[in-house]
């Protein structure tokens, strides 16, 4: 992979209404110069007609008609500003209970979760919850911004109990392998925006940009157990390619090199890669996040779905327990049969069973449960009409997820994660 | 080193090529929009790439206005045969003509939400179960909440409540009888990172994206194109002015701005120190605040 080539960051952002996430947001695109001067001269106007004697840079955000007329964001809404040596990719979401399923969505494909904390009002129930998927989701780190520290007179022992009252948490609902840190932050006013705030000389540690300009995530994908899905097979049939076979697909994690021995799942047969394409380069080796061509020394007549793994296998099978985040009106029960995605592959699932369902707020889990609603969370075991290549999410984010589709709507319906 | 080498970020181009070959798996009859814009050049591209040594796995829609500027359909023409693709056209005229569409009157009328009709006109003749689009959420408020796979109803209706989650990199094509959906591979690329990619991919594209003497005149503040297809008054004089554009539309919608950017890397620093957003020389646009959202609730792209 061309590592010279700028890099993408992908922040999730979750909030409270008024805790100021917008306002963060604006803010980050303003002091990266990333809002242009007809942008901001029609939030200037907005925020003069809505008589407020500064400009709002949370309407920078605040995408929808219906939303603007209420003031909250709904959906996920994407975001995008970038520096001079990286691209960022914000998911903002609404922070209530009931956009529980936005969070997760947007902190699906998140490097950075970043949980905003209004310092007036310290931890609440929101802050619990993102917490929570964040931890979930495994999202590689976590960055706790104390906002509105202007209206609390920049006082560092509010920040410290906001702190200490964070970590406990944390540990005692057993968030454990989190990568967490905290900054204290006036977003109104750029406080340890971009530049280190003067207004709060006891903060030692770096503005929320240079944080962000110095998380490294990419290459821990690179260190797990090789996973290649074949997405597609190109097979051209001209006079020049008459027995072309190229596997095309994604690398979800690893690295897989010319020469290297493989085994295809589920079938188990054992090739060799022949070669690597990339369009019309012919590559040596190919990494995590790479879409590639695989060539095979053997004919094993693999398929759309096949997974291709090098020496250190995949325990896989029929029977899956598993976190799930419902996400439909309807609610998932035991015995009802969905599709299952697993990256590209399809199978027919059967709910054997629900275990537990997590209390979002206090971090309990709730035992005898017969059905999960809109946003609820728990573990279930369920039964698949194929095996499911998927690895543990814990220990492979990339290869340890599937969503559940209903057989009527077609809509997606839940997300789960391979215990 | 180049100060333009390595400014685009290549995990964009892997999300893409994955999207494009999600399309091929999961849908019949997919379509692939093409406007003539460096967006849907950027689309072939990676498609190109996508199922290289094979060819691409599905045709070209074009919806034609009739009031395109004539270098974007000469240049459309050339792709078109350099890579052996196939090409359907549909034109906005024929929908007036069988009187599905009616022409807009006055001085801002323009052929843009009569596109609309054609194109679903198009999908329904062609049976077309995706058309893949280069709309990218950066463009627009009302886009940043697009999906990559956006599921539109038989009216071709875009329901921003009812829009499925998309998670990891999974996406979901299932559709009703009667549903098509719009995708998105470019959803996550910015103006710069097109701009950047066409560079590096040494794309061509057409000439009226660089600088040039163009026949224009002032309205609202905007450099506008004379063209046949504008109703102008009698006020409004016609110079000739060296002008490009930056995006791709009809005559009647599209502002030039006065630059001397005569080439890639020139366009590039340009629109680094531009203070004017890409559509914020899109006329349509300047309607009314949502003047997107609300055409897109009504099937536009």
């Amino acid at each position: 992979m061309d590592i010279s080539n700028k890099q993408v960051l992908r922040i999730a952002t979750a909030g409270s209404v008024d805790d100021g996430k917008s306002t963060l947001i604006g803010r980050l695109l303003f002091d990266t110069k990333s809002v242009t001067s007809d942008k901001l001269l029609a939030i200037e106007e907005s925020s003069r007609r809505k008589g407020l004697d500064y400009t709002d840079l949370s309407l920078l955000t605040d995408g929808l008609v219906a939303e603007r007329e209420q003031g909250i964001t709904i959906d996920v809404a994407h975001i995008y500003f970038a520096t001079k040596t990286r691209k960022y990719i914000i998911a903002d979401t609404p922070g209530h209970i009931e956009y529980t399923r936005n969070m997760v969505t947007g902190a699906s494909n998140a490097d950075v979760s970043l949980i905003l904390i209004d310092a007036r009002n310290g931890l609440v129930e929101q802050t619990r919850r993102h917490l929570y998927i964040a931890h979930l989701l495994r999202v590689p780190k976590v960055l706790v911004c104390v906002n509105k520290m202007d209206l609390v007179g920049y006082n560092q022992k509010r920040f410290e109990s906001i702190v200490k009252e964070v970590n406990a948490l944390v540990a005692n609902a057993s968030l454990t392998g989190f990568d967490i840190s905290f900054l204290p932050i006036s977003s109104l006013y750029g406080e340890n925006i971009v530049d280190v705030s003067k207004e709060m000389p006891w903060y030692s540690g770096s503005s929320l940009i240079e944080i962000l300009e110095a998380t490294e995530v990419k290459a821990q994908q690179r260190e797990l157990p090789s996973r290649f899905q074949i997405q597609h097979v190109i097979r051209p049939k001209t006079k020049n390619y008459h027995d072309y076979r190229g596997y095309a697909g994604k690398i979800a994690s690893g690295v897989f090199k010319v020469g290297d021995k493989v085994t295809i799942l589920p079938s188990g047969a054992v090739s060799e890669i022949s070669a690597i394409q990339k369009y019309t380069t012919t590559l040596n080796e190919a990494v995590a996040g790479e879409s590639v061509s695989v060539l095979l020394k053997d004919d094993v007549g693999a398929s759309r779905g096949d997974m291709l793994v090098k020496e250190g296998g995949l325990n896989f099978g029929s029977e899956v327990i598993s976190e799930i985040c419902w996400m439909d009106s309807n609610p998932l029960i035991a015995g009802k049969t969905y599709k299952l995605q697993h990256g590209v592959s399809e199978s027919r699932v059967k709910i054997l069973g629900l275990n537990h369902k997590i209390n979002t707020d206090s971090l309990l889990v709730e035992s005898g449960i017969s059905a999960f609603q809109l946003n609820d969370i728990g573990e279930v075991v369920l039964k698949s009409s194929k095996p499911v290549l998927a690895d543990s999410y814990e220990q492979n984010r990339n290869n340890g997820a599937f969503i559940l589709i209903d057989e009527f709507t077609n809509n997606t319906v839940g997300v789960g994660f391979v215990a | 080193m180049n100060v333009f080498d390595g400014q685009f970020p290549r995990e964009l181009e892997d999300e893409s090529i994955y999207i494009m070959r999600e399309v091929a798996a999961q849908f019949e009859r997919p379509v692939l929009l093409f406007s003539g814009g460096k967006d849907s050049i950027t689309l072939v591209r990676l498609a190109e790439k996508a199922f290289y040594p094979a060819k691409i796995p599905f045709p070209l829609l074009h919806v034609d206005t009739g009031h395109n500027f004539p270098e974007t359909i000469a240049f459309r023409d050339a792709l078109v045969e350099e890579l052996g693709l196939e090409l359907h056209v549909r034109y906005v005229q024929d929908s007036i003509d069988k009187q599905l569409a009616v022409e807009e009157s006055g001085k801002y009328a323009s052929r843009n939400a009569l596109q609309t009709v054609t194109l679903l006109a198009a999908i329904e003749e062609f049976k077309f179960d995706a058309c893949i689009g280069g709309a990218r959420r950066d463009e627009e408020k009302a886009r940043a909440k697009e999906r990559v796979f956006s599921v539109r109803d038989d009216f071709g209706q875009w329901d921003s409540k009812k829009q499925r989650p998309e998670l990891f990199d999974m996406l979901n094509g299932r559709i009703n009888v009667g549903e098509n959906v719009r995708v998105f591979p470019i959803s996550n690329w910015t103006e710069i990172d097109v701009w950047n990619y066409i560079r590096e991919e040494n794309l061509e594209i057409p000439s009226i994206y660089y600088a040039h003497q163009r026949e224009v005149f002032q309205r609202d503040g905007m450099i506008w194109p004379n063209s046949p297809f504008i109703n102008k008054d009698e006020s409004e004089n016609i110079e000739t002015r060296t002008v490009r554009f930056r995006t791709v539309g009809d005559m009647t919608c599209t502002a030039a701005v006065e630059s001397d950017a005569d080439r890639i890397e020139r366009v590039i620093e340009e629109i680094l120190s531009a203070t004017i957003s890409e559509r914020g020389a899109r006329i349509d646009d300047k309607r009314s605040e949502a003047a997107m959202e609300k055409r897109k609730q009504y099937g536009y792209f």
